[in-house]
């Protein structure tokens, strides 16, 4: 019986959001998913590209708590330089959503009616863009029917049926992948690319997962259970990457 | 040839209902001894383009802005800016959301003088709802893509802050980005350069690589000695940002009479020097 944390086998499942992905700049909002992203550089995406979360690239970033590290600098990423890296497509990034809906569609700008929010959040951000040009997931510490919603209030990032609307041309980058939360997996795999059921945490229930859903979710048969992460993960999320535990914060274990 | 001027004769060419330029981004490198200028200053109805910090934030809270363009506000560290948020939620500003490529792509556009650029950023988004003036455009080529016709973003008046610069208005960058301060500059009628250290032209030399010297004289009307001019917001590697002091101007969003006595004490001040010296005196 493993001893993962829920958060733990978060960060994997973000870790695994990044395999097959090679030599491509992964960036990260969330603790979940930069845990996940320098986990999966240190053992199975060893070409993958990460900045300091400034301005360049780095060998190795430091780890989300405890001490840092000496950082070899690969290159120079300033903002302009992030815009021209993002439009040219060779990018995944893990974004948050204060809403999302069956499609993929994606909040984080604010919530009500855009012209005199109820709450004015971050702002458009690069979502747009980013979601048009490159391969998008998403993280979601905290997983309620009020951010799983059935319509966003606002369009941050682009999900299937809008982009399904554009010409082909306009959305060859396009590739909402995967929706990661605390409670499960979703990808959209499915005819209509409507969201589905990926995988189910350990521990999880499906009735939690649709009490905290807001839309109908495409639910295909018996849902496996996320990957438990294996011991040398643990110990390199643990002894390297997060030796202070701050991803507990961000991701309560369950009682 | 000496450009040398002062904030407040910089922020007297302002008038009401103009477009500013604001360079820096986030709570980083802003030119806020100009920002402080104008909320000492009758000017309104303005428009705002800027990635935006805390220079959105007090010009809103002071009533300054009728219609913002960005891409966010933030304060960084603080990741939502309290006083720009009030501001939106009260319904007080128009705001004019873009994604934050496109808010680069309409500076390039009016720095190069031209009345677009094509992108496909903000297409599906609620980006073109939010700003129905937005057109599309079609590629003349065989392709035939129809692509967003991001529009200039011509500007009045831009204000950066650089690190150094000299008397004829070259200036220095010596942080790590540069951000867009090189396309405000380019987009506007009127430039202004805040700099922490006027110095010869012949000692930015010393300071920093050739690289660092994107602003050139030709894209600056006036420049203004401004040491810790960027203050709260960090400008290094002059210094970093003050946090202690940008939690308390953040804390003061949830507090009318913490807000009267912050802005008693660091705003309504007759001069720059003025809130230098209240900064230090805290």
């Amino acid at each position: 019986m493993s001893d993962a944390t829920r958060g733990e086998i978060c960060a994997v499942a973000c870790a695994d959001a990044f395999r097959g992905n090679d030599e491509i700049l992964a960036s990260c909002f969330g603790t979940a998913p930069a845990i996940g992203a320098r986990l999966a550089k240190m053992t199975f995406e060893p070409d993958l590209l990460m900045t300091d979360g400034i301005c360049t690239v780095v060998d190795m970033p430091n780890p989300v708590s405890g001490e840092g590290h000496e950082q070899v600098v690969e290159a120079w990423l300033p903002f302009r330089t992030v815009f021209d890296h993002l439009w040219n497509g060779n990018r995944h990034v893990i974004m948050a959503a204060s809403q999302i809906d069956q499609f993929g569609n994606q909040n984080f700008a604010c919530i009500g009616e855009h012209a005199k929010p109820k709450a004015q959040l971050l702002g458009m951000r690069g979502a747009p863009g980013n979601t048009i040009s490159h391969t998008t997931s998403y993280w979601v510490a905290n997983q309620t029917a009020k951010v799983f919603v059935p319509e966003v209030d606002v369009v941050s990032g682009v999900g299937h049926d809008r982009a399904a609307k554009l010409p082909t041309e306009s959305t060859q980058g396009h590739d909402v992948r995967l929706v990661i939360s605390n409670l499960a997996v979703y990808d959209f795999e499915t005819p209509d690319k409507r969201m589905r059921l990926q995988s189910i945490h350990p521990g999880v229930t499906v009735d939690q997962v649709v009490e905290n859903t807001g839309f109908e979710l495409v639910i295909d048969g018996d849902v496996p259970e996320t990957r438990i992460p294996t011991s040398d993960e643990l110990a390199l999320i643990r002894e390297k990457i997060d030796p202070k535990g701050v991803l507990g914060r961000e991701v309560p274990n369950p009682e | 040839m000496d450009k040398r001027t002062t904030e407040r004769e910089a922020v007297a060419e302002l008038r009401d209902g103009m477009t500013i330029g604001i360079g820096g981004w986030g709570s980083r490198r802003k030119p806020m001894s100009i920002v402080r200028e104008i909320l000492r200053s009758p000017v309104k109805d303005l428009t705002v383009v800027t990635y935006g910090g805390p220079d959105v934030g007090l010009l809103c809270n002071y009533g300054k802005v009728k219609k913002l363009i960005y891409g966010f506000v933030s304060l960084d560290s603080i990741p939502l800016e309290p006083h720009f948020r009030k501001a939106r939620q009260a319904g007080a500003i128009e705001a004019a959301e873009l994604d934050e490529g496109m808010l680069q792509w309409g500076l390039l556009a009016a720095s190069h003088k031209l009345p677009f650029l094509p992108t496909r950023s903000g297409m599906g988004s609620s980006v073109l709802d939010i700003n129905p003036d937005f057109k599309m455009v079609k590629s003349p080529y065989a392709d035939g893509e129809e692509l967003v016709a991001m529009p200039a973003l011509d500007l009045d008046v831009a204000f950066i802050h650089m690190n150094r610069g000299d008397v004829r208005g070259n200036g220095q960058y010596l942080g790590p980005d540069p951000y867009f301060d090189d396309m405000y500059c380019r987009a506007a009628k009127k430039r202004f350069m805040t700099v922490e250290k006027v110095v010869d032209t012949a000692a930015m030399a010393n300071e920093g690589p050739l690289q660092s010297r994107i602003i050139n004289r030709t894209m600056v009307d006036g420049v203004i000695e401004a040491p810790n001019g960027a203050h709260f917001t960090e400008c290094p590697s002059d210094y970093g940002r003050d946090e202690a002091f940008q939690k308390e101007y953040a804390a003061t969003a949830k507090d009318p009479d913490a807000w009267e006595a912050f802005r008693a004490k660091y705003l309504d001040v007759e001069t720059e020097a003025d809130y230098q010296e209240a900064v230090k005196n805290r």
